[in-house]
């Protein structure tokens, strides 16, 4: 009896992932100088489960390449091998491509063959002590790795000869083609120009020298050309192949040109291999998430967290049979009887509900463990020192967050590698240690986590940003702001201060869609800065995003939630604390603090309502975004815990309103987002319902 | 009140189109029954703030929330007042890939009509009198003229919902 092995290949990938995942923080973590045995142990189970794994399974390429790592850590931990940076350094990457092979192989992706040998190489070259090695000359492919002719581009030359132009063909379309399939360098010869008088604007006398970076058949290339075969001399050599190529050599010239891609290209492959590796990892995270965040996937839970869940539902079932059993024959003389175990009922839901979200919590670790890596990279890749510390990241965080918050944060790290830390000269001119340091830090606060990044840099300049909004046209010239607002304004679309993109942030569509991100998740972002000190992003989102602690509120005959965790008093307004500023704009005063006043009615539009004089109603005093206000509502109904039912499921996102609940009596109630309520009141009323209707 | 005629009962099923028809005042309006998800009297719903004038507010179906339009004022047409035989239909529309329900109050409920594809008018071309983008066609049932309606755009929240002026200034 065969047995299918395939079920099993989700949980062999998902474990190697993991345990890549633990090579990789162990590699970040090692000190080629000071080794820890223990350490070295790990990684070195981890690669040898890996191989193991993979060799079960059939994924032979997988095994051989595991192994040379593997071999390599044995070495080490043995003792016969002492690890040096550059080891390290070729494990981390070995690393990359071991991962992009997994994931080519879980069927997500394809796999670029060529960068594998030349990792392999790399490892063998470093396991056998060769330092580099040529890449060209190293023919002896290892065993199981099948695509040895496989190519990574080609090199062209093509002259047309001067007729071509007369059958139709163009050589620009045709290299247009090739430019499809790839990139492409072009360098034209035009030294068989004939002088202008002499000049056939029909005839073709130019040559071209191209460099097409594709990893494509052969075959490719000659359909591009098939139509002008007889009216061109075509030279195609493989880049930088270990295939001498089929060359079609009818010129002199060839030779010339084809010595130029023989020229040893180890230093170059190496970052080549490494920004290649690098790039396939962030396209692999990236798919790896929308993976994930499409809803498939699975959760590690502690076993802790299910035990009390059953506990919790044996409970619930007991509370439950109680309660039948009282139903069947009830009697008034019941009633207290009755009431005790309604109330035990509703304790026992509450324990459920929060055991059940217990277990979509995972500590943020997962997310911050990436970023050693990146900082690492970067921070070599940008030639800055840079220092990562990392704070609470056992702080447990729901799911669904964790998917959608780690690529806006990585955006938000790269943003402060690239432009806060300066490089090590400028960081010792301005007295500062040469090593910056960017500081993750995650923590509870209320029902929110908060999440910061901070960093010692060069922090914001509000003039600077001012200026590039203005001249991106996002505010007109006349505008002055304040600096906290100036910096607001770099989460606007298109918006950027760097000079060239580089390939990390510049794009200007960062920001504004990191902002959106976290909006979605009911989050909010804030910025803080200190120029020449540095700057701080604080990200607060909501714990869970189900349920909500809300204080019901009505006006007129209109029930509102306002969020618990908004809310920082109710007050009775007395007289002596009103007071108007410019007739119009009303405050009230608390505790030497005067909080502008929202009339709730005026910015929802509700009729009928009871208050029109600020000491008739309630004032609720709520803070969003960091600043403080206080909305007048008629009066305070009660506090209860609302399921939350988003508008935008067959609506659309309303401002002011954050989502809508269900009341007890079946009715729907809405739940004010305050900082959406306090930029309305900002708003004329006009505007405001422009917005609404938008 | 259906609109089969003995000659065309007998055509096959995928030339026959099933549509519930109402009415909003004398006219007569129709839309895709497959579209129908169901059928309420009116109650009330809660109201969106700063929402368009066509949107009443939402209601809870079973646990979603769903927004309840005016049909009237969403085709550009006067408010007129709610009585007993006000209905809600619960349509589903669909937006890209995703589904969506929402509701809307129409003045009268009628029947199911049948009509044969062939029997559908194209609509005539008003100019711009009236935005004809909800229209998905013309038929005629028992004598009356019925406005077949695109149930997708009128879930399409971008648009302001008037059928007369064409756009809000």
């Amino acid at each position: 009896m065969t047995i299918d092995l395939s079920q099993f290949h989700q949980v062999f990938f998902e474990e190697s992932f993991e345990g890549l995942g633990v090579m990789e923080s162990g590699l970040l973590r090692m000190d080629p100088g000071a080794v820890d045995g223990e350490e070295i142990n790990v990684l070195f189970r981890a690669a040898h489960s890996i191989k193991g794994g993979s060799a079960t399974f059939g994924f032979n390429d997988i095994a051989a390449f595991t192994h040379v790592m593997e071999s390599l850590l044995d070495e080490v931990r043995e003792q016969r091998r002492q690890l040096t940076s550059r080891s390290l350094a070729v494990l981390l990457s070995s690393i990359d491509v071991l991962r992009a092979m997994l994931t080519a192989a879980s069927g997500d992706g394809a796999l670029d063959n060529a960068l594998v040998a030349r990792q392999q190489q790399e490892l063998e070259a470093v396991l056998n002590n060769r330092e580099s090695s040529p890449v060209i000359e190293h023919c002896a492919a290892p065993q199981a790795n099948s695509a040895i002719d496989q190519v990574i581009g080609w090199h062209l030359v093509f002259r047309p000869l001067p007729n071509m132009m007369r059958t139709g063909n163009d050589p620009l379309r045709i290299i247009r083609e090739l430019a499809g399939l790839g990139e492409l360098d072009v360098k034209v010869d035009i030294s068989l120009l004939p002088g202008f008088e002499q000049f056939d604007p029909e005839e073709c006398h130019l040559c071209w020298d191209l460099h097409l970076h594709a990893a494509v058949e052969q075959a490719r290339i000659n359909e591009i050309f098939e139509w002008v075969e007889e009216q061109c001399d075509l030279v195609i050599v493989p880049l930088p192949g270990k295939d001498p190529a089929s060359s079609t050599s009818n010129d002199q010239d060839v030779e010339r040109d084809a010595e130029t891609p023989r020229v040893s290209l180890v230093p170059a492959a190496d970052s080549e291999a490494e920004r290649h590796a690098g790039n396939e990892r962030r396209r692999t995270d990236r798919r790896e998430n929308e993976r994930t965040a499409s809803g498939a996937g699975s959760i590690r839970v502690d076993i802790q967290k299910i035990d009390n869940l059953i506990n919790v539902v044996g409970e619930l079932v007991i509370t439950q049979s109680m309660l039948s059993m009282l139903g069947e024959n009830f009697q008034m003389g019941q009633l207290e009887r009755l009431k005790e175990g309604l109330s035990e009922m509703e304790r026992h839901t509450h324990e459920l509900q929060e055991s059940v979200m217990q277990i979509r919590m995972l500590p943020i670790s997962s997310i911050f463990s990436r970023f050693p890596r990146i900082v690492h990279d970067l921070s070599n890749q940008m030639e800055k020192k840079i220092e990562l510390r990392l704070t609470g990241e056992n702080t447990e965080v729901d799911k669904t967050v964790i998917e959608k918050i780690g690529d806006p944060l990585v955006h938000l790290v790269r943003n402060s590698l690239d432009h806060g830390i300066e490089a090590p000269a400028e960081r010792i001119a301005a007295g500062k240690p040469e090593t910056g340091t960017i500081e993750l830090k995650a923590c509870h606060q209320g029902g929110n986590i908060v999440i910061e990044i901070r960093d010692d840099g060069s922090g914001l300049d509000p003039e600077r940003i001012l200026r590039k909004a203005i001249e991106k046209g996002l505010v007109d010239s006349e505008t002055q702001l304040s600096e906290q607002q100036s910096y607001e304004l770099i989460f606007q679309a298109g918006f950027s201060t760097v000079e060239t993109i580089s390939d990390l942030s510049g794009r200007g569509v960062g920001l504004d869609v990191v902002r959106r991100n976290i909006n979605e998740l009911g989050g909010t972002v804030e910025i803080e800065s200190k120029p020449g000190r540095g700057s701080a992003i604080i990200i607060r989102l909501p714990l869970t995003l189900a349920i909500l602690d809300g204080q019901s509120v009505s006006v007129g005959d209109e029930i509102y939630i306002i969020p618990l965790l908004s809310i920082i008093e109710s007050i009775q307004v007395k007289p002596d604390m009103v007071n108007l500023i410019a007739g119009r704009a009303e405050t009230c005063k608390l505790r030497g603090e005067y909080l502008p006043v929202i009339r709730l009615y005026e910015i929802l539009g509700v009729q009928g309502y009871r208050t029109g004089e600020l000491t008739d109603g309630l004032l609720v005093v709520v803070e969003g975004e960091g600043r403080r206000c206080g909305i007048l509502v008629d009066e305070l109904i009660g506090q209860q815990q609302v399921v939350i039912k988003p508008l935008e499921v067959n609506y659309q996102r309303v401002d002011g309103i954050s989502a809508a609940t269900i009341l007890g009596d079946g009715s729907v109630a809405l739940i004010l987002d305050v900082p959406g309520i306090m930029r309305l009141a900002n708003a004329t009323p006009e505007l405001r319902v422009l917005q609404c209707s938008a | 009140m259906s609109a089969v005629s003995s000659s065309e009962s007998a055509l096959p099923y995928a030339d026959i189109g099933e549509y519930m028809a109402f009415a909003l005042g004398a006219e007569e309006y129709a839309v895709d029954i497959l579209r129908v998800q169901e059928i309420r009297g009116w109650e009330a719903v809660t109201r969106i703030p700063n929402s368009p004038s066509y949107v009443k507010g939402v209601l809870n179906l079973r646990g979603t929330i769903i927004p309840v339009f005016d049909l009237r004022q969403r085709l550009g047409m006067p408010f007129r007042a709610y009585e007993k035989e006000t209905a809600v239909i619960i349509l589903t529309i669909l937006d890209g890939e995703k589904r969506r329900s929402i509701g809307v109050a129409v003045d009268r409920v009628s029947s199911v009509l049948s009509s044969a594809r062939k029997h559908i008018q194209t609509t005539p071309n008003f100019g711009a009198q009236l935005n004809a983008d909800f229209i998905d066609g013309l038929v005629t049932a028992n004598g009356k003229l019925v406005t077949l309606l695109k149930v997708d755009r009128l879930g399409c929240f971008s648009s302001e919902g008037s059928g007369i002026e064409s756009e809000l200034a």
